[in-house]
């Protein structure tokens, strides 16, 4: 396999040709590619994976996304499906309004770890015991984001927070909640997984999960939920091309890769 | 729907429940509160019979959540509690008055402690809601009609006051629908449709400028808009009370809700006994009927303001007056041991010997 590098631009002297987009990789749905999150973030795959599935299911014009508040919130007024912006935790309940008075529609909400393990952890809990028929992506990154890097109900045991500095003890802080288990045990749930965007492995990986959980929506076959493992190098104050192997040494030993309940899982786990 | 006049013999949360049926409610989300749950209980009942939806949801939290998303979709909702559940509501229902999302919210209350919760509003930030207050059931059967076409009218929440004796009350009432005229288009609700159109709709509290109208949110812009459009809808939507002897009365009573029919009851009677005294019943709490009360306030002396809290719209009736009246409080906490709003002190002799207390102090 022959690796592709970009060439090398000396910066000593005024430019030799003049600057050109060679190519548009943003989503069809996102209207603007550039974002103001931090460089190395996450979110932005996640985003764009998300868009990408809707749009290749051919869902764009049934979609309701309802969006939480994080450093993703950025996105709530930058997609080309319809947005309804909800409260911190409470996106959950306001897509089930949503989902039950627009029975076709197809109804996902972006929520980070802060909104749903910490603040908003029972309208997730409800939401998913009472089978609605929504898709719930978390962005999880193990901190809060936004605030500058402060310790969630996710954050994992021994994590660098600004209000955990010698790493989350159990004695002291408790133990990160490993929510996409949690979830996968209710009974409303119909499919849980749970991907990263720190490798382009599991970048493929997730949009499978993406697209999974979208299409268990649009059968009717119950809750599904999609956790997104996603880089936060500020957050987790180390250099930003250290966090995808930061993400897979650290974050992944308590929230581990790959699908945890599925229908065609119960399926084989039958015969 | 019959277009036929439905009198019927129905205890007030029955009531309520029919008139919202009746004013197009298809959606409605509450958590079990006492007197509130009554209310419930007859939404979960009416509701699929036309087609509608009714959640017991989890908390107040969730209630407030699910009847954002359905008011999102431009579906006609509605949700409630008592002030102590509308209290966990207040954050969702500041931020659903910023998303310009129209909705009615029913407080049946116990006694009358959450005036200033239902006109100032319990959460953050500067917003307002419209608030009705029926003193009866009959009445509250066409607020409450009347609060889906505010609502949809100025795309914002709408709060009625009720309290434990309107949903307990059985009384024979009309719940035929009203025509209270048009209401402007929903062409603002999501449904999906325009996704992928490069006008995708947005609904938020954050502001509805898109990254692709150049600046995204700009809060500072869009909190300015919200403030012109609630003071626009503050100075349109009129004021209205009921006014009884006020011309040639020297004292005043005001109240409103259920303890205004007694606080009317004793006006009445000491008019019989050629007391010059009057009787002023706000129905819209907000707007508040200030010019009316000032207009009182031209002749009369004094406002004795009856309600059963510590003194809260009292503060209103003041700022109405400015100084051109003396204003007293003659109300109270009053209650059981229960704290329903039950209340002792609801009985026409006491009222009436707490009025003519205050008129005999202006002599």
């Amino acid at each position: 396999m022959t690796e592709r590098r970009l060439p090398i631009l000396h910066t000593s002297g005024p430019p030799q040709r003049p600057a050109k987009l060679i190519d548009d990789f943003t989503p069809a749905l996102i209207n603007q590619g550039a974002h103001h999150l931090c460089p190395g973030c996450g979110e932005p795959v996640a985003m764009r994976l998300i868009m990408e599935a809707v749009e290749e299911l051919k869902l764009a014009q049934r979609t309701v996304a309802v969006f939480g508040i994080g450093c993703y919130t950025a996105y709530s007024n930058n997609l080309d499906v319809e947005v309804v912006q909800a409260l911190h935790g409470r996106s959950p309940s306001v897509a089930t309004g949503v989902k039950r008075a627009l029975p076709g529609s197809v109804v996902l909400t972006v929520q980070g770890d802060g909104d749903m393990v910490n603040e908003g952890l029972q309208e997730v809990l409800h939401t998913a015991a009472r089978a609605e028929k929504v898709t719930c992506f978390l962005l999880n990154n193990g901190v809060f984001g936004e605030t500058g890097g402060h310790m969630t109900a996710a954050t994992v045991l021994g994590q660098r927070t600004k209000n955990t500095l010698d790493g989350r003890s159990a004695e002291q802080h408790g133990y990160p909640i490993v929510i996409g288990d949690l979830i996968a045990g209710l009974a409303g749930v119909a499919y849980a997984a749970r991907g990263a965007v720190n490798t382009h492995t599991n970048v493929a990986r997730t949009k499978r999960m993406v697209k999974d959980a979208l299409q268990i929506q649009v059968k009717g076959l119950g809750f599904s939920f999609v956790e997104i493992l996603t880089m936060c190098p500020t957050g987790w104050f180390i250099e930003t091309g250290e966090a995808p192997e930061y993400l897979d040494e650290h974050i992944e030993p308590t929230h581990r890769f790959g699908v945890i309940k599925s229908p065609v899982a119960a399926v084989k786990r039958q015969h | 729907m019959s277009a036929v006049r439905e009198r019927q013999f129905l205890e007030g949360a029955s009531a309520i429940g029919s008139a919202m049926v009746a004013a197009g409610c298809r959606f409605f989300a509450g958590y079990p509160m006492t007197p509130f749950t009554e209310v419930l209980e007859s939404m979960a009942k009416l509701l699929p019979a036309v087609g509608g939806t009714c959640i017991n949801a989890e908390s107040e939290l969730e209630a407030i959540g699910m009847v954002w998303g359905a008011a999102a979709t431009g579906t006609p909702a509605a949700t409630g509690s008592t002030g102590q559940g509308l209290s966990l509501m207040q954050e969702s229902l500041a931020e659903i008055t910023y998303a310009r999302l129209p909705l009615v919210v029913l407080n049946m209350a116990r006694a009358q402690g959450d005036y200033f919760q239902a006109t100032r509003g319990g959460g953050h930030g500067d917003y307002r809601h419209i608030v009705l207050a029926p003193c009866d059931v009959n009445e509250a059967t066409v607020l409450v009609q009347e609060a889906f076409h505010l609502a949809a009218t100025w795309r914002n929440p709408v709060l009625v006051m009720g309290d434990y004796y309107i949903a307990h009350t059985w009384q024979t009432v009309d719940v035929a629908p009203i025509d209270f005229g048009p209401t402007p288009p929903t062409d603002w609700a999501v449904d999906g449709s325009t996704g992928g159109s490069g006008r995708a709709k947005l609904i938020s509290p954050l502001g509805d400028t898109k990254r692709t109208d150049d600046v995204g949110y700009d809060l500072a812009e869009f909190y300015h808009r919200r403030g012109r459009e609630l003071d626009v809808m503050a100075a349109t939507v009129p004021p209205r009370a009921e006014a009884v002897f006020v011309d040639d009365a020297r004292l005043v009573a005001v109240a409103y809700g259920t303890v205004a029919k007694y606080v009317r009851q004793a006006v009445y009677d000491l008019r019989a006994q050629r007391l010059p005294v009057g009787f002023i019943r706000p129905i819209t709490l907000f707007p508040f009927p200030t010019q009316i009360i000032r207009d009182a306030a031209a002749h009369a002396d004094a406002f004795a303001v009856y309600e059963n809290n510590r003194g809260q719209m009292v503060e209103d009736v003041q700022l109405a007056v400015l100084g051109r009246a003396d204003v007293s409080s003659i109300g109270g906490l009053s209650m059981d041991s229960s704290g329903f709003g039950i209340a002792p002190d609801l009985d026409v002799a006491t009222v009436r010997t707490r009025i003519r207390t205050a008129l005999e102090a202006l002599a």
